[in-house]
């Protein structure tokens, strides 16, 4: 399964490279999107259904909004080449990021073990072992989201909604023109 | 829109309500196998998305008008946000599982853990509203960059 992993781990790094690499703007969406599947498989293989779902559905949904907020705008090629200034920046940015992965890496258990074996009261120990007994829900992940760490989910629905408010906030900009939408259709 | 295929608009027709009901499931069992609230509203938003996408701007709206979507994305927040503070008001605790100290009910079946099942289906009316509106809004923004070019630092940066 560890082959299977580094086969996927090596096709959404060159999936993302693509997508910085290309001008054609829907070629970079696409491999944007490619990026999203990998990461659903590997979700997937890694044990995480819920999570694999989630990434699945909303990568469906980004990838057909971004190619409608892109292409449908009539935008269809990025332009411009990196100067030399903002590649040093760049480069400056991967390098101490990198380094930083690489001395975080180090910390972490080995691969496959879980990180609540390390300590001895974790609390996450008592939501497996005591989990449907206290909040009654077979899947374990939704007693964590909504049960132990329902305040967590809370913020969650805060950032959407803020988010959409901001979209809306966008749109409005253009005031009542939003809404003769239809006259203007008919008139292409 | 220009000239829309009648077999993408005739199949998305059948196909929209599969997904819509998909989306229902996925809620309603989030507490019982993979889903949830969050997944399952992407899914019932993109069958709209499908019906916008395939059939037209006119005709999503007509099967969930503006008006009505933004209405449920805040009442999907606040109904969450009700189950929180009913929590603080019953037991003196906010968020604390007040409906599973009620009536547990039987492990595996539907009516267990509390309130996670309406909590999913709050989370998920409010996302499925959400995403429905940010759809809209792109889409919206789309119609008046013909004649300005304003909008579009913002649609370029997504």
């Amino acid at each position: 399964m560890e082959y299977l992993l580094v086969f996927i781990l090596i096709f959404m790094i060159m999936a993302a490279v693509i997508a910085l690499w290309t001008d054609e703007l829907l070629s970079a969406v696409i491999a944007v999107g490619a990026v999203g599947f990998g990461a659903s498989t590997a979700f997937l293989l890694l044990g995480a259904p819920d999570l694999a779902i989630t990434q699945i559905v909303v990568e469906v949904v980004t990838l057909v909004l971004l190619i409608k907020a892109t292409i449908g705008v009539g935008v269809r090629t990025t332009s411009g080449s990196l100067s030399a200034r903002r590649a040093a920046q760049a480069a400056a940015v991967v390098v101490l990021l990198l380094s930083y992965i690489i001395v975080s890496f180090r910390a972490m258990p080995p691969f496959g073990s879980s990180v609540m074996e390390r300590i001895a009261d974790a609390p996450s120990i008592t939501y497996l072992e005591e989990g449907l007994d206290l909040a009654g829900s077979a899947n374990h992940v939704m007693s964590v989201l909504l049960d132990f760490r329902a305040y967590d989910t809370l913020g969650e629905a805060t950032i959407i909604f803020t988010a959409v408010l901001g979209a809306l906030l966008l749109m409005r900009k253009k005031g009542g023109k939003s809404l003769d939408i239809e006259q203007k259709e008919e008139k292409e | 829109m220009k000239n829309r295929s009648l077999i993408v608009s005739k199949i998305s027709r059948w196909v929209a309500p599969v997904i819509f009901v998909f989306g229902i499931y996925v809620i309603m069992y989030g507490h019982l196998s993979p889903g949830g609230g969050f997944p399952g509203g992407v899914i019932l938003s993109s069958a709209f998305i499908l019906v916008m996408l395939a059939r037209g701007r006119d005709e999503a709206l007509h099967t969930l008008p503006f008006g009505l979507a933004k209405e449920l994305d805040a009442v999907g927040a606040l109904l969450f946000l009700l189950l929180a503070w009913t929590g603080l008001v019953l037991s003196g605790v906010f968020f604390v599982n007040f409906l599973h100290r009620i009536s547990p009910g039987e492990p595996m079946r539907l009516w267990s853990g509390g309130f996670i099942l309406p909590g999913n289906m709050a989370i998920g009316l409010k996302v499925a509203a959400s995403l429905f509106l940010v759809m809209f809004a792109l889409s919206a923004l789309r119609i008046s960059n013909n004649e300005e070019n304003e909008g579009e630092d913002n649609s370029t940066e997504g």
